[in-house]
């Protein structure tokens, strides 16, 4: 089981279903978040996690299952004092200046202005503060979403692909941010489509695809449980190559090297094996499977299930 | 902190945004120019008559009819579908304000602006039509029932621009919807109502139901509401005849324009209940 459960989740997700006319949106997906953890939930466009965050805030309710936020209904007023909601583009009314929306919605969640206005520092407007919305350049905006959704000191973040359109610098800055929040004790519940982007920023993962849940763990447990082979590219000595295919196997590729696979745990094995014909050999890379391979493995999974 | 924070926050926001947009010096410019043109050209052939305030609130009195509808609708219809269609309103939506909180807000915010512009047009034409002809008391009274009731006249279509708003997947259709509101409301109602009179031939339509017709109308509420109390010291015509003629007392003109007040807003409320951003 994953590392949050000992505590009382605050958001749980059980066996939820969504249909929009013969679509099936979502189907029977179940999972939990604790305080204090924060989960990537991963997909497709269109696997179904906007409509599972609509479905979190109240805006949708599911056709069959259950889901409770801080122990309560979504959309209940509890549950929309707990939650914060940071949509994929996130959008403020043009005229208005960073101030004046971070002072609108922390009237909307019944905070002291004074108090909500620092999270301008923190995300780093504090000198467009002044400026309107209109003028920010899209980073600026995802920036001001993010100092939105942190008013109140939330038990959730609701983040839908946060750092999408951000430069790398922005985004590092970004997951600073969430890891202070996590700490401090927030559930943070985060989409992306993209498992390379979200690595060593969360515990776990959770992956939609077509509307299905198709994994949920951590990346090193799941990359196990998936047991993709290894590649290992062999470049061979002057005229060696055919005798290491002959070998060990493998294919041949441009000229002068022979790419072979392997499961995990026959790595070492192999790799002693090659040692032992070191003469033949130039060089030898070991390429691991990627997270974008997990990813594909695992989005594939529901894919073949349609098919069977 | 109460709901009334919250309503207050929605407004004062909806209200900066009227503003910034530049929908409130454009309804003050627009209503100015209006009042201060028929003010004086009532003028002109002066043969006092009624004082000058008076003439000007029975011309006043008509033009408003189509002027702050208009208005009214232009401010409102962009107001709930267009914060949808940009992704702003997801957002507000998830925070913890009920529906009819958010929809009271949005309606206080751009009724502010018609009464700023409501205002300020009729006190400059007003002080500028006393200064050039000197005071008219009883015309002032009217001219201030005027104002009254010709914000109540924009709240009713606030509410039913709000109303369209809610209900319309896109901007752009509530902006067609409203336009079309807009004329039925002003000129289609009462040409059907004109035409009914011309085929009936002072018939049960034209003695019974026609008074009842009329004032169902908003406009024409207001129009014979403001008419009525002019007690004609003002040439009246046309439809607006029947100001004179009522079989009943003019404050259920009032009435009728508070009925729809209400109507609409609970009409929108339980729209932007079922509303998904």
């Amino acid at each position: 089981m994953t590392a949050g459960t000992a505590q009382t989740p605050i958001l749980k997700i059980d066996g939820v279903g969504v249909t929009f006319a013969d679509l099936k949106a979502l189907q029977d997906v179940s999972f939990d978040v604790a305080p204090g953890e924060k989960l990537a939930l991963l997909g497709h466009n269109g696997a179904g996690k906007s409509t599972l965050f609509k479905c979190v805030l109240g805006f949708l309710k599911p056709a069959a299952g259950r889901i409770t936020v801080a122990g309560d209904a979504p959309g209940s007023n509890h549950a929309r004092r707990s939650v914060s909601y940071l949509p994929e583009q996130v959008a403020f009314p043009r005229m208005l200046t960073g101030i004046e929306i971070i002072t609108y919605f922390a009237r909307l969640k019944s905070v002291d202005p004074r108090e909500a206005l620092p999270l301008l520092d923190l995300v780093g407007l504090a000198q467009a503060g002044r400026r309107r919305v209109g003028d920010y350049s899209k980073g600026m905006r995802q920036r001001l979403g993010l100092a939105q959704a942190l008013i109140g000191k939330p038990d959730l973040l609701l983040l839908d692909e946060p750092t999408s359109g951000l430069d790398p610098v922005s985004r590092r800055e970004f997951y600073e941010i969430i890891d202070r929040v996590a700490q401090e004790g927030a559930a943070v519940l985060l989409s992306s489509h993209a498992l390379s982007e979200v690595e060593g920023h969360i515990d776990r993962i959770a992956i939609l695809s077509k509307g299905r849940l198709v994994a949920d763990g951590q990346i090193k447990t799941l990359a196990e449980a998936a047991r993709l082979p290894i590649t290992i590219r062999i470049k061979a000595r002057e005229g060696q190559a055919d005798a290491l295919r002959d070998r060990f196997g493998g294919t041949r590729i441009n000229g002068r090297s022979v790419e072979l696979s392997c499961e995990p745990a026959g790595k070492i094995d192999l790799v002693s094996r090659l040692t032992e014909r070191r003469e033949e050999i130039d060089d030898i890379d070991i390429a691991l499977p990627s997270l974008d391979d997990i990813y594909r493995f695992y989005s594939n999974l529901a894919e073949k299930g349609d098919a069977a | 902190m109460s709901p009334f924070t919250k309503i207050a926050a929605v407004a004062s926001i909806e209200f900066r945004v009227a503003l910034r947009n530049r929908w409130l010096i454009l309804a003050t410019g627009v209503m100015t120019l209006f009042s201060l043109a028929l003010t004086f050209s009532g003028a002109g052939g002066l043969e006092l008559k009624a004082g000058i305030l008076t003439l000007a609130a029975a011309s006043l009195a008509t033009l408003s009819v189509y002027l702050i509808p208009l208005i009214a609708l232009l401010i409102s219809y962009d107001s709930i579908a267009g914060e949808v269609e940009r992704g702003t309103m997801a957002l507000v939506m998830a925070t913890p304000i009920s529906r009819g909180a958010l929809l009271a807000g949005k309606a206080l915010g751009l009724i502010a602006v018609l009464a700023i512009a409501i205002a300020a047009s009729l006190t400059i034409s007003s002080a500028a039509a006393i200064f050039a002809y000197g005071m008219d008391m009883s015309g002032l009274a009217a001219i201030v029932r005027l104002g009254l009731t010709g914000l109540l006249l924009g709240a009713v279509f606030v509410a039913i621009g709000l109303m369209i708003s809610v209900a319309s997947p896109r901007a752009g259709q509530a902006a067609a919807v409203a336009i079309g509101v807009w004329l039925v409301a002003t000129v289609l109602y009462d040409l059907a109502l004109l035409a009914g009179i011309l085929a009936d031939k002072e018939g049960v339509f034209t003695k019974a139901l026609f008074p009842y017709f009329v004032t169902a109308n908003p406009g024409d509420a207001f129009r014979i509401f403001n008419l009525a109390g002019l007690e004609n010291a003002a040439p009246v015509s046309g439809l607006d005849g029947i100001a004179n003629t009522l079989p009943f007392s003019p404050l259920y003109a009032l009435a009728g324009l508070f009925a729809w007040l209400v109507a609409a807003l609970t009409a929108g409320y339980f729209q932007i209940r079922r509303l998904t951003p």
